[in-house]
């Protein structure tokens, strides 16, 4: 028997651990193990940079998405009153509309991954992408990086001054 | 820096065998090394933790337990078989699980802290060449494993069912997320120095030019921000408000026992080894010989105690050191209040951080310019 690549197995292991327990969060009827099936999905997805050799961009996606998102989804679903006695509705409508809706969008999705000309490195250096990316965001794309910067820092002063106590 | 794994591989491949199966085999010596680093760091953590007490408070300590027959008979090392006891008796404990608590999340939460604590160690460098994996990105990797064992934390507490776990849980969260901005812009401050996020390369700047403890005032001040704030992020006291046993009973832990308590105090453990490591790296020299700093008139060639062997009992006891400094904070200041945490956290460290990017940018470009 031929051994298969390992790397193919890992591959198809880690997009069973995506799908698998992205279909939790959405199916699963209590909150909390959303939240916590959610983490898997976030885990997985950062092992699918690492296989497009973005070390950076997977730790970062650990960084924001579990340390930060994850835990403020899971702070924010906790911290909700009652949470045990919400019905959460997971019954079906409109199965016809939504099934063929789905369908055509799956057939987008496919025509568009098999027309697609994909960049294949074929001879992938094992060097960081951090100091590329670095230079980029300093450089070629300084204005969206500042844009976006900008946006942030508008969006924290949002929310401290909603949440601040209002003094007269 | 090469890494252990690679270093394994090789050393597998006179076998003959397929590299996919080569690999599977030699991913599981280093991940058994690590969980054996781990164990035997919490037995010996724990034992000289509560000598280090007994010492502070001037009496004995665990005297009884005796491994080798000198039962109550040396004067400090007599309880030497106590945490040998303490673990035996933890894993044959009964496994208490509360009628309303939710009983996969109860038994999920230990085991993400200790992915959390053990997928840390895989970047961490005991040596020169002695890591599991030398990552590119490896101090920003180390930053990112340390951030999951929160949500560990939180699951413990909240799938617990009860308010002390839920309140422990709670402060555990805001404390954890906030701590993380200090270090991560206090690391960062050596990154922008050193210019690499490998730790192999942060150390051999530091062997160019000297250690970041010592290299400027501004990341001298980072080393102390660095190490209290990892000293809050492990929940230590004085930063222990998440277990405070006397207004908590034992924070998110309260209702956990037997073998799932004993997972989160090896992974506690581990926590306080890993940032003793990266402090000893990142800000002391790691496997840089202290004696080298030290120009004393003796020739050079035996000062430099440099080399594998070496370099890991220099990392090990600048470590271990640092890992002794956390149990003398214990029984040196009193706990904080929840505000004053936040308020050192928010009004104190990260202006100061800040302020530390700022002049530490500045000092580079000046010696840079006028001292090369």
């Amino acid at each position: 028997m031929p051994i298969p690549d390992l790397g193919i197995l890992l591959f198809l292991g880690l997009c069973g651990l995506i799908v698998g327990s992205a279909f939790m969060v959405v199916t699963s009827p209590n909150l909390v193990h959303s939240a916590v099936s959610l983490l898997f999905t976030f885990f997985g997805i950062a092992a699918i940079y690492i296989y497009l050799y973005a070390d950076f961009i997977a730790a970062t996606q650990v960084v924001v998405y579990v340390g930060g998102i994850l835990v403020l989804i899971i702070f924010g679903v906790m911290l909700t009153n009652k949470i045990e006695n919400a019905t959460i509705t997971s019954k079906t409508h409109n199965q016809i509309p939504g099934a063929l809706f789905s369908g055509i969008l799956l057939l987008l999705q496919f025509y568009a991954i098999f027309n697609t000309k994909w960049l294949v490195n074929d001879n992938p250096e094992k060097s960081s992408t951090v100091m590329d990316i670095g230079e980029l965001l300093l450089g070629k794309y300084l204005l969206p990086f500042e844009v976006v910067s900008i946006l942030l820092l508008s969006a924290l002063i949002g929310a401290a001054m909603l949440s601040r106590k209002k003094v007269d | 820096m090469t890494s252990a794994l690679d270093y394994l591989i090789e050393l597998l491949a006179f076998t003959g065998l397929d590299h996919s199966i080569l690999v599977v085999l030699a991913i599981h010596i280093p991940a058994l090394a690590i969980f054996l680093v781990m164990v035997v760091n919490a037995t010996i953590a724990v034992y000289v933790e509560r000598k280090v007490a007994a010492f502070m408070q001037d009496r004995l300590g665990p005297m009884e337990v005796g491994l080798f027959g000198f039962k109550g008979g040396r004067r400090f090392w007599g309880g030497i078989g106590q945490t040998i006891a303490d673990a035996i008796k933890l894993l044959t404990k009964e496994d208490i699980v509360p009628d309303n608590a939710d009983k996969k999340l109860m038994l999920l939460a230990p085991f993400i802290i200790f992915i959390g604590a053990f997928l840390t160690f895989i970047a961490v460098p005991f040596s020169e060449n002695l890591v599991v994996s030398d990552f590119n990105v490896g101090i920003f990797y180390i930053i990112a494993m340390s951030s999951v064992g929160v949500i560990g934390i939180i699951l413990a507490g909240w799938s617990s069912n009860n308010k002390w776990s839920l309140y422990g849980a709670m402060r555990a969260a805001a404390q954890i997320v906030s701590y993380e901005i200090p270090i991560g812009l206090t690391l960062l401050l050596v990154v922008i120095v050193a210019g690499s996020l490998n730790l192999g390369d942060i150390v051999q700047w530091q062997a160019d030019n000297r250690w970041f403890i010592i290299h400027s005032p501004f990341t001298f001040v980072a080393f102390f921000i660095y190490f209290i704030s990892v000293v809050a992020e492990t929940n230590r006291t004085p930063f222990d408000i998440p277990e405070a046993e006397s207004e908590l009973v034992a924070g998110w832990m309260t209702e956990y026992s037997g073998f799932k308590w004993a997972i989160f105090f090896l992974s506690e453990y581990a926590n306080m080894l890993i940032v003793s490591i990266v402090a000893s790296v990142v800000f002391l020299g790691g496997w840089l010989s202290p004696l080298a700093i030290l120009n004393i008139g003796i020739p050079e060639s035996w000062m430099i105690l440099d080399g594998p062997i070496l370099g890991f009992f220099w990392v090990m006891l600048k470590a271990l050191f640092l890992v002794f400094v956390m149990m003398w904070f214990r029984w040196t200041f009193p706990r904080l209040r929840v505000d004053q945490l936040m308020y050192l956290c928010w009004k104190v460290f990260i202006p100061f951080c800040l302020a530390n990017l700022f002049f530490v940018s500045i000092w580079e470009l000046i010696s840079g310019t006028i001292f090369r």
